[in-house]
């Protein structure tokens, strides 16, 4: 299993294979605060990278969550469904949102490693 | 927080801020085509006295509900309202309060908002309603959007029973996104098969309960029928009183009950201001347009009230927002709340057995008329009736000797001329035994001179 690889608005991606799951951040989580609410996309529907993949919402708001790269979805986390806090308490592992089986693996090539989206998110201040 | 005019000092003080010399100057964007050469030609000054009786000359040529007999219907009631409503709503601590934006100050508006809703769920039979929206008609729209958002599909069965005005700003909603309403025309005299129009686009059907011919439905079979087929069923009421006895929506299967509120509370008003009420089912909760006032406990364990889910709402989530097109009718709402509150469960019921009753009344009287006939099978406080000629000039002549004697068909359905002989009548608790009286005393010199 590969390592987590992080876009600019806050997802991860870990490829495994032909399909990599996708989620929120801690950084991203802990912005939003407290999730209630996720809603999931249907398995099979084909989404391109930057498309709305889900949506989260906190008590304080709703955000979209987006593809990091293009694929169909194969799974989706329904477990948010009944316990939307594991986006809060396991963000990069049980509290993941969908798996995607990839259609271009090389739009993983833009995406930021570990470093990078720490880099990035510290210099957002 | 008070309001102060500006002087001519503040003025040139806000202009020179501006960068600019005189006001008109701020519109020399504007093309020289589009204003006007010379001020708009109006009559001169006058005084404060003269204007009054200016206008108070005009109103006199209104025939106003308030002073006729009236048995005008079709989505607008006339009924009594308690002088306690208008007394508690012109409060200041209620009258000038919008739905708060820092809403936790404001606990009794948001404990009555609650209470509306708890009373709109009630009749209902829903789960869970709204703060309230604009009207009964905008209402309807919401419920036929956020329908396709839960379901993800286009279509909506729009049933011919449903008033066309609430039909129309379906329509007017929809004119942009894929999916106009399509529907049966409107037949008072025979019953429609709307469940054969569902398809698997179909996101709802929309019908309306008592339909705009005051007919009552049973809706557990179409509720049965769009449940099967992956579709929502929205009920729309324009006389909630008619809950009172009639089986609710909710009961029979609705997802989403679209309403008219003004019957409680609230007067005609001259068509608005108005009230909606929207109610639906729990586990749609996240798609329900519109605010939620919430119970909860304080850091003390107090009762208290807050706006809850505003994260779906539009000045958190903007254009993803559940919907950009509503607010609530916070003045309106009270007063329903108000009204129904006196009435009480046993009075609500007692209401609508009195208004049934008159137009059970009416429907006697009228059927002696000959030429006249009932269409309805069923009623609860308005019904159709088919008359021997077009029905529009007999209200007008009506009209001219002192009496609302209902609404044309012509004036609902001016595209079906095969409805121009058809004659709407309500009758409420105004409707005195006087009024019926000379309404069909009238109406029988109108037809049989």
């Amino acid at each position: 299993m590969s390592e987590l690889r992080y876009t600019s608005d806050h997802e991860w991606i870990r490829v495994d294979g032909d399909v990599a799951t996708v989620g929120i951040s801690a950084f991203a989580q802990e912005q939003l605060g407290d999730v209630v609410f996720v809603e999931l996309p249907d398995i099979g529907k084909k989404l391109a990278k930057g498309a709305e993949a889900a949506t989260v919402e906190s008590v304080k708001a709703a955000s979209e969550v987006y593809a990091p790269v293009g694929g169909e979805v194969v799974e989706v986390n329904g477990a948010l469904v009944d316990d939307p806090a594991l986006v809060n308490g396991d963000p990069t592992g049980e509290g993941w949102f969908i798996k995607l089986r990839l259609s271009n693996p090389s739009e993983l090539d833009g995406l930021m490693d570990e470093a990078g989206y720490k880099a990035f998110v510290a210099a957002r201040g | 927080m008070r309001y102060l005019g500006l002087n001519d000092a503040d003025r040139r003080a806000m202009l020179a801020a501006i960068g600019v010399d005189t006001i008109d100057d701020l519109y020399r964007d504007v093309p020289a085509a589009a204003t006007l050469a010379a001020p708009v030609d109006l009559p001169p000054h006058r005084g404060e006295m003269e204007v009054s009786r200016t206008l108070a000359s005009l109103a006199a040529r209104n025939l106003p509900a308030s002073a006729a007999p009236c048995f005008l219907g079709a989505g607008a009631y006339r009924h009594y309202v308690p002088a306690a409503v208008d007394y508690l709503i012109q409060r200041g601590e209620f009258l000038t309060s919008y739905t708060p934006y820092q809403p936790e100050i404001s606990q009794g508006t948001l404990q009555a908002l609650f209470e509306f809703q708890t009373q709109v769920a009630l009749i209902t039979g829903m789960e869970i309603a709204s703060a309230s929206h604009y009207d009964g008609a905008t209402a309807c729209a919401e419920a036929v959007l956020m329908a396709r958002r839960l379901t993800k599909r286009t279509g909506a069965v729009v049933s011919g029973g449903l008033h066309p005005h609430y039909r129309q700003v379906i329509a007017t909603n929809l004119r942009f996104l894929d999916g106009a309403p399509a529907g049966p025309d409107p037949v008072p005299d025979a019953a429609e098969d709307i469940a054969d129009r569902i398809d698997d686009n179909t996101a709802c059907v929309v019908v309306q309960n008592p339909d705009v011919f005051g007919r009552l439905h049973d809706l557990a079979p179409l509720a049965a029928a769009c449940h099967a087929a992956g579709a929502l069923l929205v009920v729309a009421v324009t006389e909630p009183l008619s809950l009172g006895l009639v089986e609710s929506p909710g009961a029979m299967g609705a997802d989403i009950v679209a309403a008219e509120g003004q019957s409680l509370g609230n007067g005609l008003n001259f068509g608005g201001p108005y009230l909606g009420l929207f109610a639906t089912r729990e586990k749609f909760v996240r798609q329900m347009p519109g605010r939620i006032a919430g119970e909860t406990r304080d850091v003390d364990g107090r009762r208290g009230w807050v706006l809850t889910l505003s994260a779906r709402e539009q000045h958190i989530r903007r254009e993803k927002a559940t919907s950009n097109i509503c607010t609530n009718s916070g003045l309106c709402a009270l007063a329903f709340t108000i009204h129904l509150a006196l009435l009480g469960e046993d009075g609500f019921r007692r209401l609508a057995a009195i208004n049934h009753a008159a137009a059970v009344r009416l429907a006697d009287w009228l059927s002696g008329i000959r030429g006249v006939t009932i269409v309805n099978d069923t009623f609860f406080n308005e019904f159709a009736v088919r008359l021997p000629r077009p029905a529009a000039p007999v209200v007008d002549a009506l009209a001219a000797r002192g009496i609302l004697g209902g609404v044309p068909g012509s004036r609902l359905f001016p595209d079906h001329p095969e409805l121009a002989d058809v004659l709407l009548v309500a009758a409420t608790e105004t409707a005195s035994e006087a009024d019926v009286e000379s309404f069909v005393t009238a109406l029988a010199a109108e037809l049989e001179p």
